[in-house]
């Protein structure tokens, strides 16, 4: 223990955290006593991302930390417990609680501060910064009792406030002091397009604004008077003027800053005491500060490699970035303003789509310098990759932003031109050599790629070039991707979806005859009796499709261990009456059925045995009850809370928009199971943000959450789309459902086949709600048609004699399975094991 | 069983008529008390049949499982934990170790005969 080196690290922010993980990583954490302070209640958040806590993210969401980090690596770490001060004498940090911690290598990992300009009044009540998941809290608090919001400051984290104001309901000004938006990245004719494309959101941009006193308001709260004499009256004033370096602990203990502060660092991240580190936002390198969480993430990087004995430098980071700023597409790359001397520049402008591109190439034209595109972003991956390894331009490097027409297909670059080192995805620094040796490893799907590398899963710019250097190692590997459903149908399951649908093919032989082989199989028979289903909606046990059903299908019910069925009638949105409620209990009793409450608010019977199923179904059917599709790859259950009828925080009436929706999918076939589910208001009872698809009343209407899902890996939804009215929302859900059913592949949830989609949830978005495809109104009418055809399987199967002859137990006698034995256990019976079979045998 | 007795002596068991059976799916049949899976495969216009009994899940479930051909075996998957199983050897095809029973069969003036199991 005491021949451990002592490190430690002040600051547990991205940069802070990173640099932990970084440690473990490494494996370096044997050789050290780590103890990290955490100035913040919160232990390290994403704050990139922060914005998305007002469009329904919670704390949770944004955590870094995964539980367990820091007991799991013997981390000790101080929340809440600011570090003062450094003795670099005696070499201890001191605290504001008190602590004394020694160190041999010390961190420092402070970050930034928001730069409030000194306007006069900017310490009224209401007036924020944009930093901290407290600073979001005391937003929205304000946010509540105020109509109109400001931000002073129209660059990157300013347009993120501004979204934030927009998402709570407040009419929106953005105010920037210089003429443009994005001063820093962007220039003149693009700040002019970003600024059309932001007004045409709802948020007003004034450039130019200088404003010099905050005083009391007559509509609002204050009033911001601005040089020119113009003023604008709001209630609540975000700050997003800029970062500066935290570096007064720094300053105090005499290590070198830079004039305009900033701790100054050398290419070991060391600062002017060797045994003292500094990284991220508070860091100086040559002269600069680096503002963005990659270059932070790098130097994480390169202390935690000094601190295993592995050679590593920090030589400064690429500033490129794309994000989406409230939908709109904004990139910027390398030398954006073309100040190199005698660069050239292209620019394509296209005012009716609002598209802004522009390149700046070396004056030979060989080179690519920089680029600007707005509103348009695709090209951003192929284009920093042909800087950052100075790829040789085509002949016309316009070639490179002008709109291919001729369905000639892009000149960006093959992901083949790039070397092993380029750097894929800069938010979690993944190289093409990390992402093809992840390939040769196994992960050959997208979903499996993101899952190990991290890559695409930060600000997700780099998902199409991700997407192309996987199909090329598939490639290279032989692979060749294949995607045949099986040996009987050299198809994908959307190739098989297709053709039914196309050539109106009505049964498995039909399909099997034209288009397949063989005998078919278990999984080529349930899939295209599952796309029958879907597109034609016939009775599955119809005779030419009964064979091609798993037994829970070709049974109705779900199979269990011992040969016994299980039976689940639908209860909509989980609301039923006493009735019907006893009915299901005399239905359970009179067959000694065991019951269970299952989590999707219904009542499952358990050891049925086959020949049983005709005749319990016949009295449930008789009570009222419709089948509920337990067993099959279609609509499960529309889970509900109580909603607004009975509960005092309700805002909306989430059981009948449940019992609607559940009544308009049932017996949906579908790749999968889906469940939905809806919850009243944003205390989110009916946990939909776990669900396929989930629904959140809010004030303004309903929050679509879409692809989220429990069981073995549980993934969070999406946010999808906010403030839907109930027509919209049944719209866009049908034709999520039916684009999902069309394309995803056999057995894939709603969150693996989005995570597969290139460009994500987003591109669902352009799809759903776009309409990018153009294919809305198609997707509508095949869901009514689904809808429309509607049967309760049961009901069919009990009214015909015939049907109900064929559960019998054997063709040829009417005895039982007399081997299927159950034993009492808490006053109902469960299926024996093997020893009570043989003690009852014997 | 009246519809058993067709020739006792060389051991044939009349099941039942093949209009009974689902063409391309399974049907459970009890002969002298044993579990019989019976899968009439339309293309060949013929009846295998093999114990119903799957070994893994130690249920009498074969006959609901789904048919189809591995290569060129003709297979039936488990319905529970989905090994399949040759429809003519009783071979297990994902264990060489497991087999399970088959009985022959033949079609008669549209009756399925099956060979008795316990003759």
């Amino acid at each position: 223990m005491s021949d451990k080196k002592k490190l430690v690290v002040i600051g547990n922010g991205m940069v802070g955290h990173k640099f932990l993980q970084s440690m473990v990583n490494n494996e370096a954490l044997q050789d050290y006593e780590v103890t990290t302070f955490c100035e913040e209640t919160r232990l390290a958040y994403d704050r990139v991302q922060l914005s998305s806590y007002f469009s329904g993210q919670s704390e949770e969401d944004l955590s870094l930390v995964e539980p367990g980090f820091f007991e799991k690596n013997n981390i000790t770490v101080h929340v809440g417990d600011r570090a003062s001060s450094i003795d670099r004498e005696a070499k201890k940090v001191l605290s504001n609680n008190g602590q004394s911690i020694p160190y041999d290598k010390l961190v420092l990992a402070t970050g930034s501060f928001p730069f409030v300009p000194p306007i006069p009044g900017h310490e009224r009540e209401n007036c924020f910064v944009y930093r901290t998941i407290d600073d979001l809290i005391d937003i929205k608090k304000a946010g509540e009792k105020s109509k109109v919001g400001v931000v002073i400051g129209g660059g990157l984290l300013g347009l993120e406030a501004a979204k934030a104001l927009k998402d709570l309901g407040l009419k929106t000004h953005v105010v920037e002091f210089a003429p443009r938006l994005m001063a820093v990245q962007i220039d003149d004719g693009a700040g002019e397009v970003l600024r059309k494309k932001i007004e045409d959101l709802g948020v007003s941009v004034h450039t130019q604004k200088n404003t010099q006193a905050i005083v009391d308001g007559e509509q609002c709260l204050h009033r911001m008077n601005f040089a020119d004499g113009t003023f604008i009256e709001t209630d609540v004033i975000l700050f997003s003027a800029g970062i500066r370096p935290r570096d007064d602990i720094a300053r105090d203990c005499g290590l070198t800053l830079g004039e305009r502060g900033g701790v100054v660092i050398n290419d070991h991240c060391q600062t002017s005491d060797e045994d003292i580190y500094a990284i991220g936002e508070c860091a100086l390198w040559d002269g600069k500060i680096f503002g963005l969480v990659a270059p932070g993430y790098q130097m994480a990087q390169v202390v935690a490699d000094q601190l295993s004995a592995k050679e590593n430098s920090f030589t400064g980071a690429d500033m490129s970035t794309k994000l989406k700023l409230m939908g709109v597409d904004v990139a910027s790359i390398g030398d954006a303003h073309a100040v190199t001397e005698n660069s050239k520049v292209y620019t394509y402008v296209n005012g009716s789509d609002e598209v802004y591109k522009k390149i700046v190439v070396s004056e030979d034209k060989k080179h690519l310098l920089g680029a600007v595109l707005i509103g348009d972003a695709v090209d951003y991956g192929n284009l920093l990759q042909m800087k950052l390894n100075d790829i040789a331009l085509p002949e016309h490097p316009d070639s490179l932003i002008l709109p291919q027409r001729d369905g000639s297909g892009s000149t960006g670059l093959g992901v083949e031109a790039l070397p092993d080192t380029a750097q894929i995805c800069s938010c979690y620094d993944v190289s093409k050599g990390a992402l093809c040796q992840a390939v040769a490893d196994g992960a050959t799907t997208m979903a499996a790629l993101k899952e190990c590398t991290s890559a695409t899963t930060g600000c997700g710019g780099c998902t199409a070039l991700v997407g192309q250097v996987l199909n090329k190692e598939l490639e290279k590997l032989g692979m060749d991707v294949n995607t045949d459903l099986c040996e009987h149908f050299a198809y994908t399951r959307q190739d098989l979806y297709n053709l039914i649908r196309v050539n109106e093919i009505k049964t498995f032989d039909e399909m099997l005859e034209k288009y397949g082989k063989g005998y078919g199989c278990d999984l080529c028979k349930p899939a295209i009796g599952s796309i029958l289903a879907s597109c034609w909606n016939d009775y599955v046990l119809e005779k030419p499709h009964v064979g091609l059903q798993d037994t829970n299908d070709r049974f109705l019910a779900n199979i269990q261990k011992n040969g016994t069925y299980s039976v689940v009638p639908r209860i909509p949105g989980g609301e039923i009456t006493p009735e019907k409620l006893i009915a299901i209990g005399e239905v359970a009793k009179k067959h000694q059925l065991y019951t269970k409450i299952t989590g999707g608010q219904r009542v499952d019977l358990f050891g049925a045995k086959k020949e049983m199923l005709p005749v319990i179904w016949k009295e449930l059917i008789d009570a009222g009850f419709e089948t509920g599709h337990a067993y099959g790859k279609a609509l499960r259950t529309v889970k509900s809370c109580v909603g607004s009828t009975w509960c005092r925080y309700g805002v909306d009436d989430s059981v009948t928009a449940a019992i609607n929706l559940e009544n308009r999918y049932k017996g949906l076939r579908a790749p999968h199971k889906i469940k939905f589910a809806v919850s009243g208001c944003t205390r989110e009872c009916a946990e939909a943000q776990s669900k396929d698809v989930g629904v959140i009343a809010t004030e303004n209407g309903w929050n679509l959450y879409l692809c989220g899902n429990g069981g073995m890996k549980p993934r969070h939804a999406d946010l999808f789309a906010t403030d839907l009215d109930y027509e919209t929302l049944v719209k866009y859900i049908d034709r999520f459902l039916m684009f999902y059913v069309k394309t995803a592949d056999r057995l894939q949830r709603t969150s693996t086949w989005m995570m597969n989609l290139e460009g994500g949830v987003d591109y669902l978005r352009d799809v759903v709600i776009d309409d990018s495809l153009g294919l809305a109104d198609t997707f509508e009418k095949e869901m009514q048609t689904v809808v429309d055809n509607y049967q309760c399987e049961w009901k069919t199967t009990v009214e015909n004699e015939e049907r109900s002859k064929s559960f019998k137990a054997f063709v040829n006698s009417d005895k039982g399975d007399s081997q299927i034995v159950f034993v009492p256990e808490r006053g109902q019976l469960r299926p024996a094991n093997k020893e009570e079979i043989l003690a009852k045998l014997n | 069983m009246k519809t058993q007795m067709v020739n006792e002596l060389s051991g044939e068991v009349d099941v039942c008529a093949l209009t009974d059976i689902i063409e391309d799916a399974g049907t459970a049949a009890l002969v002298n008390d044993m579990q019989i899976a019976l899968f009439y495969i339309k293309k060949l216009d013929q009846v295998l049949a093999i114990s119903n009994y799957d070994p893994f899940s130690e249920a009498n479930v074969l006959s609901r499982g789904i048919i189809g051909s591995l290569g060129e075996q003709l297979v039936v998957a488990s319905p529970i934990y989905k090994q399949h199983f040759n429809l003519v050897t009783g071979q297990c095809v994902e264990d060489e170790k497991v087999s399970i029973a088959v009985y022959p069969t033949k079609i008669v003036q549209g009756r399925v005969v099956v060979m008795d199991p316990c003759a």
